[in-house]
């Protein structure tokens, strides 16, 4: 009886376990039986890189939108990554231990703050702000752009990469810190020219990571990017997203546009999952250093 | 470390101006971040606090008063439902992962990399996924039900990790002792593993609340966007979150959409408090002076 209870209990959370397999499974499958077909309906080529999109008219082409995150997480990334380090350096290496708790909670509440709030912060803030620096200029556009939604997402990797970067610097043996500061060097010079370094795998890590959430937010970006579905045509002009194309089209797509989108999402969850990769490749490395 | 006086620092910056612009620079990122966060904080509360009408808690939404109660309500019954559903999938699979796994085992491999990836898939693929597995396949529709499913399968890799952080924390002498007074596998696992794990997945499932009450993008083609709550789990509703979309997207209700952001922000930075508070207490419990 007893035996038999164990067994059973063993196997109900062998099943539980399973379920992650599962998912993915599933998701994949679902994803790709989708979008796959409509990919080779359209043509791979086309649809990869062709530069219009009018679901009207059955041209579907992804091109836009794929520069679109590249651009948007790259101004990310310009913006986020250094201020990222330097305030993980902050937090590991300058910060006074009465006022680190405090600061450490606000890193957390920045990474849980909803992406629809920052969406609407940046929709009554960042966009009328660039909208009259614009008009100042005479730089056209309507405040809505690469440039708005860089500097949002700027700020939405920004707990990601203090989090991992701060880890990587506080994982650095302290005598590699010390042995710098007795030949002489300063406190700066110790931190960047050795523990840094040393630090190397762990910052490129939330580097990746963070690329990894810029690519996939959603409403954010769909709140303040204009979301024209044309080529990038200069920072302070509109862009579309790959994740805001599947959000505004799918409500009332039907048809091989649906799918298109479906197969709009497969090309993002590729790039999602070669992020993954990456970084647990670069994980692994980290170990092994 | 040796103490040196301000005035000394300031000495030694002015012989080397190269560290000077980086202490300067570490300096200026740190304020830039914190300056961000409180800006956008107070920023929100100052224009939504007095807006946070009693119209806005009216118990029916109607196009007069773009009432937040029925979305309360929902996010409270999706939290609930998703957790349900979640928690115990998530729990039942750590303790396979720490204390019935063998080491090595390829499957366990498979099963930390399934999990891996899980938690990095953006939620608009949820969402994507919800609607052609749950909405359309199985036919439930845009229902509460759906976006539960959607929810849990992306909260499911937080819950795992930080309770199998949690397991994993629990001393082994506490499982030898188990035992040694003679308790077989399951016993141990029950009446003394989990309940000193408990505080540390309490943490981790607080998180998850927090991810849930914030989501959108998974929601709009799962659970839908109806304004009112549904007779049963099978019909549609929208979220919190899901509400402040629709708000700020219309552009209708913008003083409205500021009281939402306000009630939406407290919620989180109370879940984020308590989650904190939770995590302090589980390290100041164990006493071995970590942190």
């Amino acid at each position: 009886m007893k035996a038999w209870k164990e067994k059973f209990m063993q196997g109900v959370f062998f099943i539980a376990a399973c379920t992650s397999v599962l998912a993915v499974a599933l998701i994949c499958v679902f994803l790709f039986a989708n979008g796959i077909p409509a990919m080779k309906e359209i043509g791979f080529m086309e649809f990869l890189t062709g530069e219009r999109w009018k679901p009207t008219n059955e041209i579907f082409g992804i091109l836009p939108m794929i520069m679109g995150s590249i651009y948007v997480t790259a101004g990310a990334i310009i913006l986020g990554v250094p201020i990222g380090i330097l305030t993980s350096v902050f937090m590991a290496k300058y910060c006074p231990k009465k006022i680190y708790p405090v600061l450490k909670g606000a890193t957390e509440l920045l990474a849980g703050i909803p992406s629809v709030v920052y969406g609407f912060f940046g929709l009554v803030v960042l966009v009328p702000l660039i909208r009259d620096i614009c008009q100042k200029f005479h730089w056209g556009g309507n405040g809505s752009s690469i440039l708005t939604a860089s500097i949002l997402l700027g700020m939405m990797i920004l707990p990601t990469i203090i989090g991992v970067t701060e880890s990587a610097i506080r994982s650095v043996p302290a005598h590699y810190y010390e042995g710098a500061l007795a030949l002489g060097a300063t406190h700066e010079r110790s931190i960047f020219s050795v523990v840094l370094p040393a630090a190397k795998s762990g910052v490129v890590a939330g580097i990746v990571l963070g690329i990894g959430r810029a690519i996939g937010e959603t409403m954010a970006v769909i709140m303040v990017a204009g979301n024209q579905a044309r080529m990038p045509a200069g920072i302070v002009r509109g862009v579309r997203t790959l994740t805001a194309n599947i959000v505004l089209e799918m409500g009332y797509a039907a048809g091989l546009h649906r799918e298109a989108l479906i197969a709009t999402a497969v090309v993002l969850f590729v790039f999602i999952l070669l992020i993954n990769l990456s970084v647990s490749l670069l994980n692994r490395r980290a170990q092994h250093e | 470390m040796n103490k040196q006086t301000i005035g000394q620092k300031l000495r030694a910056y002015r012989r080397r101006p190269g560290s000077l612009i980086l202490m300067l620079l570490v300096m200026l990122s740190a304020v830039a971040t914190f300056a961000v966060l409180l800006f956008l904080i107070a920023y929100i509360l100052i224009k939504g606090l007095p807006h946070l009408t009693p119209d806005l808690f009216a118990l029916k939404y109607t196009s007069e008063n773009a009432s937040l109660m029925p979305a309360l309500l929902n996010t409270i019954g999706m939290t609930a439902l998703s957790l349900v559903i979640a928690v115990p999938l998530g729990i039942f699979a750590a303790i396979f992962l720490v204390e019935y796994a063998k080491r090595g085992n390829k499957f366990v491999e498979i099963i930390r990399l399934t999990t891996e990836t899980l938690s990095g898939i953006p939620s608009i693929v949820y969402g994507l996924f919800g609607l052609l597995f749950f909405v359309t396949t199985l036919g439930w529709g845009y229902s509460l039900l759906a976006g539960a499913f959607t929810l849990a399968i992306m909260i499911l890799p937080l819950i795992i990790r930080t309770t199998e952080e949690a397991l994993k924390s629990v001393p082994d002498s506490f499982r030898e002792g188990s035992f040694g007074l003679g308790a077989g596998k399951l016993r141990t696992v029950f009446c003394v593993v989990l309940p000193s794990a408990v505080p540390g997945i309490l943490a981790g499932v607080i998180l998850a609340v927090g991810r849930i009450v914030g989501e959108t993008a998974a929601l709009i083609y799962t659970a839908g966007t109806v304004p009112a709550v549904p007779k049963s789990v099978m019909g549609s509703g929208r979220t919190l979150a899901v509400h402040m979309y629709n708000l700020s997207s219309e552009g209708l209700y913008m003083d409205q959409a500021y009281a939402t952001a306000v009630v939406l922000l407290v919620l989180v930075v109370g879940i984020n408090c308590l989650s904190g508070y939770i995590a302090k207490k589980i390290t100041k419990g164990n006493g071995n002076g970590e942190n």
